[in-house]
């Protein structure tokens, strides 16, 4: 046991308890995580720093605004409903498609359908808070359903793939793509079962996969190889998470971006606890790097130097 | 730097909960174990007397100084007696007086007494004695037999071992003859001794007592010999001339006064009876604190009423909880529902016993998310369901304690202790977490929260450690250094060692 630490400690493999103290605790000043644990006060900060991000249709902040849902969502057929304090995914609703003819009946991203009165209760459930961290009262976020670039297309069973990039001090230090699989139920997040795909930061192409903390090398619901697929727009994504550094302030910081079809990438979300797969995904530790950028740290360095030089220094 | 910090304050923690707990143990004598108990000695006096026609006054002396023994307690038995203990010029004095009395009396004196090595001889330096007056021929007797020993002799101890041997010379000098001629008794012949230590300037006296040892229904009073040497009072063996104190000797008094002495009666007699008993330890050390007035260090929760004691042994296991709690936590990397929902449930183990409780919360657990899932389907708002899932709970504790009554098992009624609340809460987490990651998370969580509760309640339920943290509630600051340590561990959880195998092997 003792030799299986030591090990892991020569790789540099981050644990939970380093994570949360010498990370979390150190670099993530409390009174800054409201500025990612409130995914509208996120989407506000990422505007006026000029990233990009999914349109807002609209917020419900009270159960008496639930009403308004259908005059927020107007004719659109697609949208996503998100808490907005929500974690690990939960509590997210994609919805890809509407019944031409009874129009209060919308299909979701995993094929079932589902009727307005059931996505009213989704929404009074998330106001009330059931998927806040802290259990208090929420506001649930209806936005822009993004409509996925096809570069995933092969290695995703329904849902979004997104990338989440983390990020110390400024500098991007690892990134993942994560592929929903049925398991997954369509959520792009490790814990329900999606797949971890670790990416090469110097050069934006896929490396294995990781599903349940185990290596894989195809999707498990479409078979495909997930490996030397090359992410387009990498560069605009390392610079936009090194940005987001200096949107939120948080040194240790996981940023999740989609790339939309028509818009490019685009910021999901970012979040102050960033879990600690994507040392599985790419057979690396996170202590290294983090190491290594703290040798290199400038902290004049703007977004995008701190890319070009993220590019550098951390190759596959 | 922060970490200094943190050492700094978890030492400080240690060394204050560690010293007060030593000195609690090795000064003021309170067990380590729940059991432990030592030997107490009573020792009872039975004064016996024909009264007078008149006021009778009895004098008993009894224990002052007792080297190597602690007074535990005293008291005097005697009916219409006027009692009261004074200092006399040979120690303390118990003293009786009755205005009349008829025929033969009885009053009794008892003492209990414990061995405690760390009493010592406090007694003053004495002055040299006197020259005693002796007559002729007596005189001459004393001044050779004292020159001729002090020549043999280096110092006090050695002066008093030659001279003891030669009084005690089968075949004596005529010296030693002739003051040896009206000695009948022991006590006699150490006041003879006594006098020739006087003469050689010597301080000494007699001291009468009992070696302690089992149950004896009469005890003989043995005479010892004292000597001061300037710096402390040796013992020796007047019948042998060695220096020593019988095993276990305890002084009744000092000096050649009578052990009692009457006014107004006659036919005095005295009788001692030994007993020996086993005390529990801790109330000795109690009294202990109590007699040295040593209340800076008194937190002893002995002090509070019965009933408060029973709940301070029971919450101060929390702490023991809570400790188990983080290393199974950040340590093990176990995953619970709730920060302390598994000590509470391993509080109320305790009252269950583990084998029904563990059945009783799975029941519990079971029929409460069967439920929720049933409410499920209503579409409450949050805080409602809690409720309503709150309110289904309390009646299925009831339905449990009430069929298990029906059916002649008592223990079902016992699942009234589960900590309702925690309890609901617990069963909503998991039914959120059954619904959003699956049941294998909702199961594991149960899982962990129960091996968890089953490791807290393990030890919060180990007796020893039980009176230990009771007996000395400041080891919990040991346990605060030790959480407080742990909240700066920046190792890998057990847990993690297999979640990340793949990236060990690569």
């Amino acid at each position: 046991m003792v030799l299986a630490a030591k090990k892991l400690r020569a790789i540099g493999v981050l644990g939970l308890n380093e994570r949360n103290t010498d990370f979390i605790m150190r670099l993530n000043p409390r009174r800054l995580f409201p500025r990612v644990d409130d995914k509208v006060l996120t989407k506000e900060l990422a505007l006026a720093a000029g990233m990009a991000v999914p349109d807002l249709y609209g917020v419900i902040a009270h159960q008496a605004e639930a009403r308004n849902f259908a005059a927020m969502v107007g004719d659109r057929s697609s949208f996503v409903i998100k808490p907005a304090r929500g974690s690990g995914g939960d509590g997210i609703l994609v919805v890809i498609g509407r019944n031409q003819h009874k129009r209060d009946s919308f299909r979701l991203s995993n094929g079932m359908l589902i009727s307005e009165g059931e996505i009213l209760h989704h929404i009074s459930n998330i106001v009330g808070g059931q998927y806040s961290l802290s259990g208090n009262r929420d506001k649930a976020l209806i936005e822009y359903c993004v409509r996925f670039d096809p570069t995933f297309a092969e290695v995703s069973y329904q849902g979004v793939p997104d990338i989440r990039v983390v990020v110390y001090r400024g500098y991007p230090a690892m990134a993942m793509v994560r592929l929903p699989t049925r398991a997954s139920d369509g959520k792009a997040n490790l814990h329900q079962g999606a797949v971890g795909v670790g990416v090469d930061i110097s050069t934006g192409k896929t490396l294995n996969g990781v599903l349940d903390d185990v290596v894989v090398e195809e999707h498990p619901d479409t078979g495909a190889l997930v490996a030397d697929l090359q992410i387009p727009h990498w560069d605009f994504i390392l610079e936009s998470s090194a940005r987001g550094y200096d949107v939120t302030g948080l040194g240790y910081l996981g940023v999740d971006m989609v790339i939309d079809n028509d818009r490019g990438p685009l910021i999901l979300e970012m979040n102050a606890r960033p879990g600690l797969n994507i040392q599985i995904a790419n057979c690396a530790g996170l202590s290294n790097r983090v190491r290594r950028i703290d040798e290199i740290y400038d902290s004049s360095a703007t977004p995008e130097m701190r890319a070009a030089i993220a590019r550098q220094e951390f190759p596959a | 730097m922060k970490h200094g910090y943190v050492y700094g304050l978890a030492a400080l923690l240690s060394v204050i909960g560690l010293s007060v707990f030593f000195y609690k143990w090795q000064v003021l004598g309170f067990p380590l174990t729940e059991d432990q108990e030592k030997p107490v000695w009573t020792i009872e006096s039975a004064i016996s007397f024909d009264s007078g026609p008149g006021s009778i006054k009895v004098q008993l002396h009894v224990p002052t100084l007792t080297p190597g023994f602690r007074m535990l307690n005293e008291n005097s038995v005697s009916r219409g007696y006027g009692f009261s203990l004074n200092y006399g010029s040979g120690g303390r004095e118990a003293q009786w007086a009755i205005r009349r009395a008829d025929g033969e009396q009885r009053i009794y004196y008892r003492i209990s007494v414990y061995e405690d090595d760390s009493v010592d001889e406090s007694d003053t330096t004495p002055p040299f004695p006197p020259l005693p007056v002796i007559n002729e021929p007596m005189n001459t007797a004393v001044e050779v037999l004292v020159d001729d020993v002090n020549d043999h002799s280096a110092d006090t101890a050695s002066f008093t071992t030659e001279l003891l041997r030669r009084m005690n010379d089968p075949s004596p000098d005529p010296n030693v003859e002739l003051l040896l001629s009206d000695v009948s008794m022991d006590s006699d012949f150490v006041d003879v001794v006594t006098m020739l230590l006087a003469s050689a300037r010597i301080p000494a006296r007699i001291v009468h007592g009992f070696p302690l040892a089992g149950r004896q229904r009469s005890a003989t009073l043995v005479s010892w010999l004292e000597v001061h040497d300037g710096d402390r009072w040796l013992y020796f063996n007047p019948a042998t001339g060695e220096e020593n104190l019988p095993d276990r000797f305890l002084v009744w008094w000092r000096g050649n006064e009578p052990l009692v002495s009457i006014e107004g009666g006659s036919k005095i007699q005295v009788e001692f009876a030994i007993q020996e008993n086993h005390v529990d330890a801790v109330a000795i050390a109690e009294r202990q604190v109590a007699q040295r007035g040593a209340s800076a260090v008194d937190f002893s929760l002995y002090s509070l009423p019965i009933r408060t004691q029973a709940v301070y042994g029971v919450l101060l296991m929390i702490p023991i909880g809570a400790l188990i709690m983080v290393i199974m936590r950040n340590i093990v990397g176990i995953d619970a529902f709730g920060t302390f929902m598994p000590v509470l449930i391993a509080l109320a183990f305790r009252e269950t016993k583990l084998f029904w409780g563990l059945i009783l919360f799975t029941l519990l657990v079971t029929l409460g998310l069967t439920i929720r899932f049933l409410l499920d389907r209503l579409r409450l708002l949050l805080v409602p369901r809690l409720s309503a899932v709150l309110i289904v709970v309390v009646m299925l504790m009831l339905f449990i304690s009430m069929t298990s009554h029906r059916m002649g098992m008592e223990t079902g009624l016992s699942v009234a202790l589960f900590p309702m609340v925690i309890i609901a809460m617990t069963i909503e987490r998991m039914s959120v977490v059954w619904e959003e990651r699956g049941p294998a998370d909702a199961i594991r969580g149960g899982l962990g929260s129960l091996v968890v509760a089953v490791a807290a309640y393990t030890f919060m339920g180990m007796t020893w450690l039980e009176h230990l943290i009771f007996t000395f509630p400041e080891l919990l600051l040991i346990i605060l250094a030790s959480v407080i340590l742990m909240g700066r561990y920046t190792g890998y959880r057990l847990t993690e060692l297999r979640r990340f195998k793949e990236l060990a092997r690569g």
